[in-house]
């Protein structure tokens, strides 16, 4: 019973994922971590940068790939054996990805409407400086005691920073920002 | 009958091959995707970069939705069921697989000590890209208040992102009524 209030939820909040993450992404991590941190605490912040940070060196959507990460943890986590953990993995990825199915399904039908369609051109315009903002607080949430522990982390942030803006391949500043972490602690 | 078969299997192969082998997020997936349909002739050109722009419009990871339009166009929605599968399934057995191991070894104090240095650097790649993201999103010094505003609120006050896009859009098609009010009015 405990399990399947469980599943329940766990649905529900990657249905509610799917269907108002905007801009994908890292545009959908701030939903991401208002559902699973803040509102269920399924992880903490840092397990949650952990997931963004093997996303990044993994195939696949961070969407799915926290979708699927979540669904495991949060089981197991509750006391569930890992076979319920697959379960839920299934679940929550299958979840996040009905509302695309549907709203994909009625997009390609009425394609032609929709595309020079003035209503949702205007919407638009809002919704996209909206979702630059969205990125921004997903930075803004992430800088916390856990994730920055002192003066390194700074320096780490700033070097990965001005090699990312140069066009440094993100994998391999992770691979190396891992590797400064072994060393300097 | 077989011939529809081998249709749904290369559909489902050619984007199982597209998420294996696209690392650091759906972003990267779009411009293989685009050369595998251009190469095997399944849309025109013009015609994906049209749809390719009402994907990223629609809520949703954009490589999934990009997906979905490809295999729909191509075999409708039975299609779009394969190319979606295909899709997903090699993000989700990698990270199943990572999900089982990483929570033994999460507590591991060398596992910790190089999460201690990727924690950082992933706040800076989120952060690198704003810029030139903002300017093809149509930021300039006069909506910069839009983003701004959006920031504060979901980081200081813990506003659901949901609402957040529910009151863009509503402020967006607000904006479209005044303007064709006035419209009216000349």
């Amino acid at each position: 019973m405990e399990l399947l209030h469980l599943y329940l939820t766990l649905f529900a909040s990657f249905f509610k994922i799917g269907l108002f993450g905007f801009g994908g992404g890292y545009a959908m991590l701030p939903l991401i971590q208002h559902e699973v941190v803040a509102t269920h605490q399924w992880i903490s912040v840092s397990d949650f940068t952990d997931i963004v940070a093997i996303s990044q060196t993994t195939p696949g959507p961070v969407a799915f790939n926290s979708a699927t990460y979540i669904g495991y943890s949060a089981v197991t986590e509750a006391g569930f054996s890992s076979g319920y953990g697959v379960l839920g993995s299934a679940i929550c990825t299958f979840a996040v990805s009905i509302p695309s199915l549907i709203l994909m399904t009625i997009a390609t039908a009425f394609f032609l409407r929709l595309k020079n369609n003035p209503w949702i051109q205007s919407a638009l315009s809002v919704l996209k400086p909206a979702i630059i903002g969205l990125i921004a607080s997903a930075a803004l949430i992430l800088i916390t005691p856990y994730n920055f522990v002192d003066y390194k982390s700074y320096i780490i942030f700033g070097a990965v920073l001005v090699a990312s803006v140069r066009k440094i391949n993100p994998i391999l500043l992770i691979f190396l920002a891992g590797a400064a972490g072994l060393i300097l602690y | 009958m077989n011939n529809r078969i081998k249709d749904y299997l290369e559909l489902f192969l050619t984007f199982f091959k597209i998420g294996s082998f696209t690392f650091g997020g759906g972003y990267a997936m779009i411009p293989l995707i685009r050369n595998e349909v251009r190469r095997k002739g399944w849309l025109e050109d013009e015609e994906f970069m049209d749809m390719l722009a009402v994907a990223q419009s629609m809520p949703g990871p954009v490589a999934l939705n990009t997906a979905l339009f490809v295999g729909s166009k191509r075999l409708g929605f039975k299609g779009s069921l394969f190319s979606g599968a295909g899709v997903i399934l090699p993000s989700f057995t990698v990270i199943l697989l990572i999900a089982a191991v990483f929570t033994q070894f999460k507590d591991n104090p060398v596992v910790e000590r190089i999460f201690k240095g990727i924690r950082p650097a992933v706040v800076a790649l989120i952060v690198a890209p704003l810029s030139s993201l903002g300017k093809s999103a149509g930021v300039r010094w006069k909506n910069l208040w839009i983003p701004v505003v959006v920031a504060l609120a979901v980081w200081r006050l813990n506003v659901s992102p949901v609402y957040i896009v529910l009151a863009a859009i509503l402020l967006g098609i607000f904006r479209f009524i005044c303007l064709m009010k006035r419209g009216v009015d000349k």
